[in-house]
């Protein structure tokens, strides 16, 4: 399902944790990402798996340890750099007004670049979309809007995916699209991917290594169908 | 009918506040009916307005002698108190009250001492400091919109903030259309007085010239130079604010700490 992981880990999150008002929302989170690999986070809800991506994301800030991407202590990278290195796709797709193509060429734009009408097509072949650049985003089903919004990530080329519940919101027939899309993007391009989903099935479709969090701890990690089944 | 009633000028003058005060109560009952609870806050209201008018009436009574720089210390306290009253409508945006207070301090402040300078406000106590009033109320219910506005549109739009954040935006950018739409949306009121002047209302200040004998075109465009300034003193202030309260929703790292339930 995934490529063959290389032994360098791209990202490692070295004690992480957040407290808010005293709730501990991710706490001693110690875990590692090699390059190419898929990792799970699983668990029940409000167990802090999106608190931990938002962590990883810089989206907000930990409390306690913190994040080395490529060996680099994420707090000495400037935010927009690390956003766009580690890109993100929600559980909604919070598509922007316009077209689909606007939607794309706005990651790259906030650096001044823009991508060829080649490009744009491209990307929206990777998630099985080609011939929507110029559709108007309100008139996209749930499983399109979200498959823009990853193709939308994808047009930043982040060295990591993180995925948090990108198919939680959507009916059955969308969520095997995307899913379909995230298959191909991940076994095609072996794109290091980190997908917070609370549908262990999915996570087993689509990771090679998962970890569980319970209460805001890494409960259990290890490949996948060890932790899946322990 | 009053006038038959009292021929004491104070007596009908409470009888007058007080069949005003009944009128805004039937307000307050009728939306009570559906469901909207505004007693105690329009009770408090309207008693806290005819305390500190009737107080400011008494203070500009005695500042009638008062030498004329004494005015710039009534308008400082009346601009601190706009920020307080302002800030309330977003207590719980970081910095509220100074981003108000120095806004309307810039909007208001600066038009008042330009056109205080080129004469277009006499530097008479009596007209200074009414005059001057009437920009800082302005200025603080335009910011008192704008903050409002701004505060609902980052928390209705949170997850397209964070999202813009997420693909590489600047802070800036990623508020960029809650600004202008904030900004936008408080100069409504202003606007819309400019449009009507003369048509739908005649404002307070034009009815009390001609009360006082003024020659009505001079009264007429008077009014308009007032409104004008109004325009001038909210527009700034709304500009100023929405400025400031734009950079304190974010935290050093572009985080966004203004967030639904938090």
């Amino acid at each position: 399902m995934t490529c063959s992981p290389t032994p360098d880990p791209i990202l490692r999150s070295e004690h992480l944790g957040r407290v808010v008002n005293e709730k501990i929302l991710v706490e001693d989170a110690n875990f590692e990402v090699r390059t190419g690999e898929v990792l799970a986070i699983v668990g029940p809800s409000g167990s802090g798996k999106s608190s931990l991506l938002r962590l990883l994301n810089r989206l907000d800030e930990p409390t306690s340890g913190t994040v080395y991407l490529e060996g680099i202590d994420y707090r000495q990278i400037a935010p927009r750099e690390l956003r766009r290195k580690l890109g993100m796709v929600n559980q909604r797709p919070y598509l922007f007004p316009g077209t689909v193509e606007q939607n794309l060429q706005f990651g790259p734009l906030q650096r001044g670049e823009s991508l060829s009408k080649d490009s744009v097509e491209e990307l929206l072949g990777r998630v099985g979309l080609k011939g929507y650049a110029s559709r108007n985003v309100a008139n996209l089903s749930g499983g399109e809007a979200q498959r823009v919004s990853v193709a939308r990530t994808l047009a930043n080329s982040p060295l990591v995916l993180l995925l948090d519940e990108p198919t939680s919101a959507l009916d059955e027939t969308s969520k095997r699209e995307v899913e379909s899309s995230l298959q191909t993007i991940v076994r095609d391009q072996g794109l290091t991917c980190i997908l917070v989903t609370h549908d262990t099935a999915q996570a087993a479709r689509l990771a090679g290594r998962a970890i569980v969090l319970a209460s805001g701890r890494v409960a259990r990690h290890g490949p996948i169908n060890e932790v899946l089944h322990a | 009918m009053l006038k038959l009633l009292f021929s004491n000028q104070l007596y009908l003058v409470l009888a007058q506040a007080l069949v005003a005060a009944i009128a805004a109560m039937v307000v307050v009952l009728l939306a009570h009916k559906r469901g909207i609870h505004l007693e105690s806050e329009t009770i408090v209201a309207m008693l806290r307005g005819i305390i500190q008018i009737t107080a400011v009436g008494s203070i500009l009574l005695l500042l009638l002698r008062a030498p004329r720089w004494t005015s710039i210390f009534l308008l400082a306290a009346m601009i601190i108190a706009a920020g307080a009253t302002s800030a309330r409508r977003a207590k719980d945006m970081p910095g509220a009250f100074r981003v108000s207070a120095w806004s309307i301090a810039f909007g208001s402040g600066s038009v008042i001492a330009i056109m205080t300078w080129l004469g277009v406000i006499d530097t008479a106590i009596t007209s200074l400091v009414p005059v001057g009033s009437m920009l800082i109320t302005n200025a603080m219910n335009t910011n008192g919109l704008a903050l409002n506005r701004f505060r609902a549109d980052v928390l209705a739009h949170a997850g397209e903030i964070e999202t813009a954040l997420s693909l590489g935006a600047d802070a800036k950018h990623s508020v960029a259309p809650y600004v202008q739409a904030a900004f936008e949306s408080s100069l409504i009121p202003a606007i819309d007085s400019l449009r009507s002047l003369g048509i739908v209302w005649i404002p307070g200040l034009m009815a009390g010239m001609l009360l006082s004998g003024a020659r009505p075109v001079y009264a007429a465009i008077y009014q308009f130079v007032v409104l004008a300034m109004i325009f001038a003193a909210s527009g700034l202030t709304s500009l100023v604010s929405t400025l400031l309260i734009r950079d304190g929703i974010f935290t050093a790292a572009q985080q966004l700490s203004l967030q639904p339930g938090r």
